[in-house]
């Protein structure tokens, strides 16, 4: 009960700053959703990991000139180093031997090395108004004020905004740098502008989460869509909308149990969508994939036992005994005893007293799946100049593949041929 | 003694990094080393938890091993559930690093561990940890702790150097002459992760990450031979940990801040010298 009540008053705004900053941090990850998911596509993740560790001399060398903690000039601090890092990292890449990994690691710690000194330079310098400093290393979202809030807000309405006005162009730049080239999009603009924004949202999003954890901000979302969809609108939309649900419950969680930190809470909320959603993916998800992969299995396990026995049974007209199958010892005795009983399930043979028969339906299945070998044979040896001793390993495979249409195809370019390289009958 | 004590501890953990980071550069897995130095901290808060403190040994291979989980989960995303590689490594450590960052707040008092001293360790205060060791000689507990591995490590890398070479520079060649390339996969992983769990408390994962990729990135600008890399890279490593500790007293700021500023300052130096000399040869060669 003690839980609804929280939901009720979370909702109620009857606590005003509780869900302003919900909302508020809300919006941040939403944001930091939409501009990842570019990241994500640019295969540029780590990058978000050293622009957020970078930001902080930015925002301590901020403060150090100006003395006071306001969240403007800690912005412009922020994006200024971040931007600063993002160059460094691909000036060093061009100009040495020295791998991106090594380059990122190195620019990360050292930037955030400095941070860590300017930072302790402050404290020990004795200025009451530093306190609190820290809390960019991780975040403060259920404890940002509500000015904070509005204005972090109105720059990730202004961030989502251009990432809708630039769409078209951000999307080429991901996906096909050339090509978008080719047709006449500036490449330099739109990468730095990207880069910008994407700076510019961390700086925002380390307030909430913290130098560490805003990586997965950017990625954790993206991540998590790509499983989705192959539409990129709708990636962003996901990325989105995972990123919001997550910035809302993580303060929600924050804010009901005591000593709960709210970016750790974020994260782990985002990545169980994200977890969900690379299980339960409808194309490419983790479960779909297994579920295709044990299909294919059991397709083509019926299929070679099919054959095998219409091969034995002279065109499947005969009864065999089951144990003349087990001598070939294609298959363990436990497997292939499964594989006859399902395909007696499915009615596609009889067993009786140790022995088989196929039914009609068998042998047309069979006949199908010689079929389409012997053609495939025929294919590699005229179009490819295959030897004949050559073609049966690559048919063997190709023979559970090949669709109906495939198949048309082939007896029509082959003009329907009667024998195979090895002067077996083809069944039609 | 106290600057003994701290420099001899951070050169520890440079030797220990340089050692496995050496490896990691040449695989391109360095921001692999990055992710596990943050992923331990779930294993870590549970050997703090149990022990109150990493000192104890069967601890300290829970410890590692949670950072062998951490390369287990990342393979997992990229081989099963096909995530691009750069995404698998950020989404697999900041889940761990916020699992970690959560039991600490909910559970870190009992445990004696913060939030700061996880990121940038405490070496300032090592030689509260002073206890006698053997013949009248005086160590801190953590400084111990890590000459044992750095034995450990400098044992492992002369014992297994031909494996770890052969599977680092040419894993196809390898794999055809039956190395068993995922053995030393995982041998160096787990190094990794013992080297990034017994530096951890006393510097914290920040310089655990400058010193993987650091002194190795400058041995390799300035060598080719990767032997003498290795030996280079642990001396460069020496160097920075007295240079940034003594910066460090000087203005009176974060050792641990300060030693990975050290070393990005002879990063440039560095970079800027050769690729002067390199631009001089190329004009010599024209």
């Amino acid at each position: 009960m003690e839980f609804w009540g929280h939901i009720t008053t979370f909702f109620s705004a009857e606590n005003y700053t509780l869900f302003v900053v919900g909302i508020g941090s809300g919006i941040l990850c939403f944001a930091s959703g939409v501009v990842g998911t570019f990241t994500y596509l640019r295969k540029r993740a780590l990058i978000g990991d050293v622009i957020s560790h970078s930001v902080l001399p930015g925002v301590a060398i901020a403060f150090m000139l100006t003395g006071v903690k306001n969240p403007v000039y800690f912005l412009i601090g922020a994006v200024i180093s971040g931007l600063l890092a993002i160059w460094i990292v691909d000036y060093v890449q061009a100009k040495s031997k020295l791998k991106p990994d090594a380059i990122l690691a190195l620019t990360l710690s050292v930037f955030f090395g400095l941070g860590i000194v300017l930072l302790t330079k402050i404290q020990h310098s004795g200025n009451d108004a530093q306190s609190g400093l820290d809390s960019f290393l991780f975040g403060k979202a259920a404890s940002m004020s509500i000015a904070d809030v509005k204005l972090f807000s109105i720059i990730a309405i202004i961030n989502i905004a251009c990432i809708l006005i630039f769409l078209r162009g951000f999307s080429l730049v991901s996906f096909d740098e050339n090509y978008a080239r080719g047709i006449g999009f500036n490449i330099k603009f739109l990468k730095s502008f990207l880069a910008l924004l994407t700076v510019l949202t961390v700086a925002i999003g380390v307030q909430a989460v913290g130098v560490v954890l805003m990586a997965a901000l950017l990625i954790t979302p993206a991540a998590g869509a790509r499983f989705l969809t192959n539409s990129i609108r709708r990636m962003l939309m996901y990325a989105g909308l995972f990123g919001f649900l997550s910035g809302v419950i993580g303060v929600f969680i924050s804010y009901s149990g005591t000593g709960m930190p709210t970016g750790p809470w974020i994260v782990v909320v985002l990545s169980l969508f994200t977890i969900t959603a690379i299980m339960l993916g409808k194309q490419r998800g983790v479960i779909a994939r297994l579920k295709l992969r044990k299909g294919n299995h059991i397709k083509i396990n019926n299929e070679n036992v099919l054959k095998d026995i219409y091969k034995l049974a002279d065109d499947g007209q005969k009864t065999i005994e089951t144990s003349i199958l087990l001598q070939q010892e294609k298959y363990a005795t436990s497997e292939l005893k499964a594989i006859l009983n399902r395909l007696e399930r499915q009615d596609y043979l009889d067993q009786v007293r140790g022995f088989i028969i196929l039914s009609d339906r068998g042998r047309i299945a069979a006949r199908e799946v010689i079929r389409k070998h012997r053609l495939w044979e025929i294919y590699l040896s005229k179009y490819f100049q295959m030897q004949e001793d050559h073609v049966h390993d690559d048919a063997e495979g190709i023979e559970h593949v090949i669709t109906p249409e495939i198949e048309k195809h082939l007896i029509k370019l082959l003009e329907r041929p009667e024998i195979d390289p090895h002067q077996s009958e083809i069944p039609y | 003694m106290n600057d003994f004590y701290t420099i001899l501890t951070a050169s520890l953990v440079a030797i220990n990094c340089a050692l496995m980071g050496g490896f990691l550069m040449m695989r391109k897995m360095v921001m692999i080393g990055d992710a596990i130095s943050h992923a331990v901290l779930p294993g870590i808060f549970m050997a703090y938890y149990i022990s109150g403190s990493t000192a104890s040994l069967p601890i300290l291979a829970g410890a590692a091993f949670s950072g062998i989980l951490a390369t287990l989960m990342i393979e997992w995303f990229t081989k099963k559930a096909r995530l691009q590689s750069d995404a698998a490594i950020g989404v697999s450590y900041t889940l761990l690093f916020a699992i970690g960052i959560i039991l600490i707040s909910k559970w870190g008092q009992n445990a004696d561990l913060d939030q700061q001293c996880v990121l940038y360790g405490e070496i300032e205060q090592i030689s509260f940890w002073l206890q006698p060791i053997a013949f009248g000689i005086v160590l801190p507990k953590q400084t111990v702790i890590l000459l044992a591995v750095a034995v450990l490590l400098i044992g492992a890398v002369i014992w297994g150097y031909k494996g770890l070479f052969i599977t680092t520079f040419d894993p196809d060649f390898a794999l055809s002459t039956g190395v068993a390339v995922t053995f030393w996969h995982y041998f160096l992983m787990s190094g990794v992760s013992l080297t990034t769990v017994v530096s951890f408390e006393s510097v914290g994962a920040i310089l655990v990450i400058a010193f993987l990729s650091g002194p190795p990135a400058i041995a390799y600008l300035l060598t080719e031979d990767f032997k003498k890399m290795l030996i280079l890279a642990c001396l460069v490593g020496i160097l920075c940990s007295i240079g940034g500790y003594y910066a460090a007293k000087w203005l009176d700021v974060s050792v641990a801040g300060a030693i990975s500023t050290f070393i990005g300052l002879v990063f440039m130096v560095v970079f800027i010298g050769t690729s002067l000399v390199k631009r001089k040869v190329d004009v010599i060669s024209t």
